[in-house]
Parts: C-alpha cells; structure tokens; sequence
C-alpha cells in the first residue's frame, strides 16, 4: 500500500476500470425500460376497482419502496433460489435488473399517477359527454396532456437510478465499481481506482443533468426539482 | 416457524447500530442542509460557489462511492484514520442526504412570500432578525413533509453501511445467511420486515407533516 496520491497508479487504474462502463451504462437503460413498464403495471394494478385489492397493491407499493434496494438485490439474489417450489437461481445481471427495476417502478408509477391527476378534471368529463370510446379518450385526450409534464422527473429518475447502480457490484456484476473494487483487491491500493469511479460518475451526471435542463427549456415546462428527488 | 424466532434475535443485535447511524446522519445532514442551504444564498460570490461545488459533487457522485471512497480512500490519501467505521458511514450519509437537502432548505426559503420580507423592513428588522423570525419559522414549515421524505430514504441508506464493515441488521442477516444457506429468503425477507416496521412511524409522520406545513405559512 502506498501512501497518497501516485499519478503512475491513476494511469494504470484507467483503461482497468473504464472497462465497466458498458455494463454499468447497460445495466442502469435496461433497469430503466424495465421500472418504465412495470411502473404501468403497477398503475393499472392500482386502479382495480375492488377495494381490497386496490388497498393491497397500495401497501405492496409502499413496502417497496420504504425498504432499502439492497437488501431486495440480497433477496432476490441469494434468497430466491431457496424459495421452496418456484425458486430458480438468476443470473446477477438479469437480479440487479429485476431488483432495482421493480425498487424503481414504484416511483415511476407515482409520476404516471400525478401526471394523470394533472390532466383537469373537465377533460375527462368532455370525453365522456362526447361518447369517446376507453382506447382513443386515453390516447387522443389524456396522454397528450399528461406526458410533457412528466418527462423532466422521468428524466430525473434516470440519473437517480444510474447512481444506485453500483449496488450491483455487491452481488458481482462487472460494472466500474466492481473493477475499481477488484484492482483494490489486487494492488491494495483504493485510493486511485475509487477517485476514478467517483470522476466517472461526476462527469456523466454532469453531462446528464446538462441533458435534463436543455430538454427542459425545449418542453418549456417549469419544474419542482425538489419534489423529483428521490 | 422456527427460523423465525432463531434469527429475529440476532437481527437485534444490529438493531443499535441501524438506529445510530440514523439517528446520527439525520442530525448532521439537517444540519449541513441549513448552513449549505443558507450558504446558497448569501451575499458572498466565494461562499455562494464554494457551497454549490460542494451541492455538485455530492449530488453528481451515488453514496455507495462516497461510502466506499471515505472509508478506503482518505485514510491513504491524508494519512489518518476517521477513528472508527461508524463515523465514515455517518459523515457519507450526512454529506450525501445534506447536499440533497440544501436544495430543499434554499426552494422553501425563495418560497416565503416576498411581502413577509418587506414587512420585515418596514418594521426595521436587522437583516439577522427577519431570518430568525420572520423567513425561517415558515420556511421551516414547508420543508417538514419533504424531510420526512429524506428520513426513510436515510433509514434505507444506513443498509450500506454493513459493507464497510458495521454490525447493523443486514450485517447480522448476512452473517447468518453463510451458516444457514438453505434459509437465504426467510433472513432476506425478515430483514425487509424490520426495515418496513421502523419506516411505518416515519410513514405516519410524513402524513402528519403534509397536513401541518400547509397550516400558518403566507403564501401570494
């Protein structure tokens, strides 16, 4: 172990570490397509006419998300297996997906339900008094209204999940933080390979939120950032 | 059934060290977010740019890294250690959770309608003393459900500190899990119990707060 900062170990940690960013990048867009359809799931699981469902899948809802993404990754990757009759092992990748899609769906379903409730309350009724068939009242007057505004916290949910990613590198996927952690291991020096990391991961935020605000200025909608932080 | 009152002991165990970590990153996090807060709003060009790099790099960079970089980094880089684990998961959540909140504290103090300021004026009040007793009272207010908000996502946070080592809950889980490996989902899904009934106060509270911080704030 050496002490501070060696630009010879920085030099020789780079190509090692960058070597990840394809599965973490890969990982955080197939999390992201993942939580983006299971949060319909949830939305229509919710909407269920019945009362005691609706009140489960509500409280399914919230246990999701009030309990920390680790330990769901654990489940799910050392638990599921020994689940009696259905339990199958999965691979770390396809478990990282699966646990940080559906921690993520849960808030992606609650942006889908308040761009819904933003749509105004006269619409609907317009649709109704105008006899429009369930299909095309959703797709000709509910969606059109209820998307813009949520594109710019959708948007902000992404670099929140991209930042929970490296969670994955606890059960083994091989993205930047597992290889910094590997090089480590193996030269028992953290202090270059974990600032790269950081680097890294400062670099793409900054390129993302750059991203989020421009697109923000071109839907030219003003939004609460403090609400979409999760 | 047996597992059941076999591991909820252990899981005890960690209980101290859970509720530590968060109680202690929630008092320095609301902390850091009032001076960052604040910071963000001053006068001075240097504290004001100085407080926003510090919002940036936080905010830019996920906390397992923070975590990971504090507990293993710095001591190389500065030659000292932090004193024990449980302060380098404290002081990354803290920062983490502070930086995030800063942003909350700055939004609902731009949020106190500008007449109170005014008032505040008119009355000859010291720039100290409409702070103190005008702005921040009602400030404080609306800032209240969304802290609430950042307490469970602290509460889930202070789960990252089993791997740095600290003896919290899931530490206890996973210790367990290596001996017991046939009763990996019964340990994984009591500890996701565990951490389900402490959010249930913070739950409840949140709710209480929503209804409470619409009350008493002047709003245009």
């Amino acid at each position: 172990m050496t002490d501070g900062w060696s630009w010879e170990t920085f030099s020789d940690a780079f190509p090692f570490v960058v070597k990840g960013i394809g599965i973490t990048l890969g990982l955080t867009v197939t999390c992201y397509i993942f939580a983006l359809l299971f949060g319909f799931v949830w939305l229509f699981l919710r909407r269920i006419p019945v009362k005691p469902f609706s009140w489960l899948f509500t409280w399914i809802m919230e246990f999701i998300r009030s309990t920390p993404p680790l330990v769901q990754l654990f489940f799910i990757y050392y638990g599921w297996p020994t689940v009696p009759y259905v339990g199958a092992t999965i691979s770390p990748f396809a478990c990282a997906v699966i646990a940080l899609g559906l921690h993520f769906s849960t808030y992606i379903s609650e942006v889908y339900r308040s761009g819904i409730n933003h749509v105004d309350k006269g619409q609907w009724e317009a649709a109704k008094a105008l006899n429009f068939p369930t299909r095309l009242k959703w797709i000709k007057i509910i969606l059109p209204q209820a998307l813009p505004p949520m594109i710019p916290m959708l948007g902000n949910y992404l670099i929140i999940l991209f930042k929970e990613v490296p969670l994955a590198a606890t059960i083994g996927v091989v993205g930047i933080m597992r290889l910094a952690q590997d090089y480590g291991d193996q030269y028992w020096n953290y202090l270059e390979p974990l600032t790269i990391v950081a680097l890294l991961f400062l670099a793409l935020s900054y390129i993302s939120s750059l991203l989020t605000s421009w697109l923000e200025r071109r839907m030219n909608f003003k939004f609460d950032k403090k609400k979409a932080i999760a | 059934m047996d597992t059941l009152t076999e591991i909820f002991p252990i899981l005890l165990k960690g209980l101290r060290i859970t509720i530590l970590v968060l109680i202690g990153s929630a008092f320095f996090s609301y902390i850091i977010a009032f001076i960052s807060g604040l910071g963000r709003l001053s006068k001075n060009i240097f504290i004001r740019k100085f407080v926003g790099f510090y919002i940036e790099v936080f905010r830019g960079t996920s906390l397992i890294v923070q975590l990971f970089w504090l507990y293993y980094a710095l001591p190389i880089l500065f030659n000292f250690d932090i004193g024990s684990d449980i302060w380098a998961g404290i002081i990354a959540i803290s920062l983490n959770y502070g930086a995030y909140m800063s942003e909350i504290v700055r939004g609902s103090i731009l949020a106190v309608s500008k007449g109170q300021t005014e008032a505040g004026i008119a009355l000859n009040m010291t720039g100290f003393q409409r702070m103190r007793l005008i702005i921040l009272p009602q400030a404080t207010r609306m800032m209240l459900p969304e802290f609430g908000n950042y307490l469970i996502q602290m509460l889930k946070a202070t789960s990252l500190v089993s791997l740095i080592g600290l003896s919290d809950m899931l530490y206890y889980g996973n210790l367990y899990r290596s001996t017991h490996l046939a009763e990996s989902s019964n340990v994984y899904l009591l500890i996701l119990i565990a951490y389900f009934i402490l959010a249930l106060p913070l739950i409840w509270l949140v709710r209480k707060m929503e209804g409470f911080s619409k009350k008493g704030v002047a709003s245009e």
